[in-house]
């Protein structure tokens, strides 16, 4: 472990892991309320298995700086510091939800917190990644935006122009592609002609970070931290953290149900445990403290499905609200 | 010929199947079409029986997609290109619009582009703003390409087959909903439905209901309901946007003088605002009220149940409508 990690407080190591704990037992209960049809929809894209990598690249980030990412949004909503009730009340459709509940599980945006929400369309969001940091080198206030990309979103146009824009105008702009090795069913050396997505940074002469073992707090973090200062002082910076999803893409992904020896493989290394087991280390006395996580949590995830269902349902005005400013 | 009993996925399969079987020229390429077996299922089972060469899964990249395809098309292959979703065929646009639709134009007749690009249609379930769109009446706004959208299985078969077989590039729009939908299909191999023949799908005499895709089952509901009433309604499925069947809907309007366009896209420069102006510049003098329009709302799809429902059209949309000129 490098210095930088030592940077962080004992309190403030106990906090990411609450979070990561948090962000997994809110996908599970989303999963678990999907299920029971009280969430709806078609789609509902769980993050479980990406916790280290949301929560590690955003805690590198000071709050003033910003984060944009894809549908898989919730957890990284949540990392950013969005309200968990209102998160939960956006996936049962509801009025109090952040996105009014007519955004619903892919659409989780939080402005208050600088979560500039999920996008569905694939790479649809980089290039507005790339305006926001223009904003910031516009106004010469400081700011990076953090923008998660995955794997299957390197490949369409909007990653190409978006990078180049920013390696042109060098802007503050940190580009986190989530390698959770597939993109639906196609693996990512099916879709990319050069599967070391990181090397993609060298074609449009920005910095490349490299790769990152997406599985461990600590290091996404440390590189995240490198990465968002680099951002902040010289322009457009990638990196490439290899994840893993616990879940399949959606409901008819069978391919995902063969890959058990993989899921396997990753799941011992679950950032969850990896994080226990490093903070046991630095802490030995810790234990007591771990121990109150799983009951807290509990208790937010109680409070937030209740506030949920509680909430009122949007209405007709709410249908025609918003078209125009 | 016999017929069976299938879902429109299932009609969709064995038409794309057959014209496989039939010119080794026709592939299939798309995101997922191969091993996840379509998306939507209709290339199941395709990667085992044709292969790689013929069964293409691609990168998430609906531009290069499309371009490749017509591409491929212009130098004498006959591609069926699979886009998940009609949303993101707005990402590969140009392609359609600039290229598939101009080549053959703007090049003096030298190429053709006998190119197939299918994409599944249609909102509900939640599915929110950027994933439900109904756009065909965009896309057929073009010429150079033809646009269809089936509302049978039967339909699906016959008119995908001539699709694949026309020297045209062709936009094939499958609703997501009907797709689980069974009806009776030839087995015929050779079951083609031509191209730009709209169909009547029940006969009647106070008033013409024109729709097409997922119209057609309101307009069919809404017409059983308003029957119990003693009003005779004609649905008029045209099937294709583009070329569309006017001689179809003229003959249809002769007889009622009435007539309520349906569709599941918004109302602002629509399906229906085109045989609106259709109907009033050729048939005025056969006109005894105005032509209603039931759509969707003018507004973005929500994502909450209670609201987005109210944004679509269905089956009673349909019969409010008819009530208002009879
Ligand atoms: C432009 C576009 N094409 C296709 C889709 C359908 N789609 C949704 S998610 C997805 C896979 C994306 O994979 P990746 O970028 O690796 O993200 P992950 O789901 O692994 O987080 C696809 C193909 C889409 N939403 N947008
Ligand atoms: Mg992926």
């Amino acid at each position: 472990m490098s210095d930088l990690t030592k940077t962080l407080t004992r309190a403030e190591l106990i906090e990411v892991y609450h979070q990561m704990v948090l962000i997994r037992r809110f996908e599970e209960k989303c999963k678990e309320l999907y299920n029971a049809r009280k969430i709806g929809g078609v789609y509902l894209h769980l993050y479980n298995g990406q916790e280290a990598t949301g929560v590690g690249a955003i805690k590198a980030l000071k709050p003033t700086d910003h984060v944009i990412t894809a549908y898989r949004d919730h957890g990284i909503a949540i990392a950013k510091g969005a309200d968990v009730k209102r998160v939960m009340a956006e996936m049962f459709g509801k009025r109090t939800g952040v996105s009014g509940g007519k955004g619903g599980s892919m659409h989780i945006a939080d402005v208050s917190v600088r979560m500039w929400g999920g996008y569905a369309i694939v790479g649809g969001h980089l290039p507005l990644a790339a305006g926001i940091a223009l904003k910031s080198k516009y106004n010469e206030d400081g700011e990076v935006v953090l923008c998660f990309v995955g794997d299957g979103a390197t490949n369409n146009g909007y990653f190409h122009e978006a990078l180049n824009l920013s390696a042109v105008w060098d802007l503050p702009v940190v580009w986190l592609i989530e390698n959770n090795l597939y993109g639906m069913g196609t693996p990512v050396s099916v879709a990319s002609g050069q599967p070391e997505l990181h090397k993609r940074a060298i074609a449009y002469g920005m910095k490349d970070f490299g790769r990152v073992d997406g599985m461990d707090f600590f290091a996404v973090y440390e590189v995240a931290q490198q990465a968002v200062e680099y951002a902040r002082a010289h322009g457009p910076a990638l990196v490439e953290s290899i994840t893993y999803r616990y879940e399949g893409h959606g409901v008819s992904d069978r391919i995902y149900m063969k890959r058990v020896e993989e899921m396997q493989r990753f799941q011992q290394r679950d950032p969850l445990i990896v994080m226990e087991n490093k903070l046991r280390e630095m802490f030995p006395d810790i234990e007591p403290e771990l121990a109150k996580v799983e009951p807290a949590v509990a208790a937010i995830i109680e409070e937030a499905v209740r506030f949920a269902e509680e909430s009122p349902v949007p209405t007709a005005e709410d249908l025609t609200r918003h078209v125009y400013a | 010929m016999a017929e069976k009993n299938i879902p429109m996925r299932e009609a969709l399969r064995a038409a794309l199947r057959e014209e496989m079987l039939r010119d080794e020229r026709v592939f299939v390429m798309g995101e997922e079409v191969g091993a996840w077996d379509g998306t939507h299922k209709v290339t199941r089972g395709f990667l085992d029986e044709f292969g790689e060469r013929r069964v293409r899964d691609t990168p998430i990249s609906e531009m290069a997609i499309v371009g490749a395809a017509v591409g491929a098309a212009m130098a004498g292959l006959r591609p069926v290109a699979e886009i998940m979703t009609i949303n993101f065929a707005f990402l590969a646009f140009d392609a359609l619009i600039n290229h598939a639709a101009k080549v053959r134009y703007m090049f003096d007749g030298q190429f053709k582009v006998p190119m197939v690009v299918r994409a599944a249609t249609g909102w509900g379930n939640q599915a929110t703003a950027t994933h439900s769109h109904t756009p065909e009446p965009i896309f057929a706004h073009f010429p150079g390409m033809y646009l269809g959208c089936p509302s049978t299985p039967a339909d699906a078969k016959g008119m995908l087959k001539a699709a694949i077989r026309d020297d045209n590039p062709v936009l094939f729009t499958e609703v997501i909903a009907l797709y689980p939908k069974p009806g009776l299909v030839p087995d015929d191999p050779d079951f083609v439905l031509p191209i730009g023949k709209g169909d009547i799908k029940r006969a009647g005499k106070d008033v013409t209901i024109v729709t097409y895709g997922r119209g057609v089952e309101w307009s069919l509901d809404a017409a059983e309901i308003l029957a119990r009433e003693g009003i005779s309604c004609e649905v008029v499925d045209v099937r294709w946007l583009r070329p569309l069947d006017l001689p179809l809907i003229f003959e249809s309007f002769k007889k009622t003088n009435r007539c309520v366009v349906v569709e599941e896209s918004l109302p602002f420069y629509s399906f229906g605002s085109e045989i609106a102006a259709q109907l009033q510049e050729h048939m005025f003098d056969y006109m005894d009220a105005p032509i209603k329009r039931v759509s969707a709302m003018d507004v973005p799809l929500p994502y909450a149940k209670e609201i987005e429902l109210m944004a679509l059209p269905d089956a009673h949309k349909v019969v409010a409508a008819v009530k208002e000129i009879i």
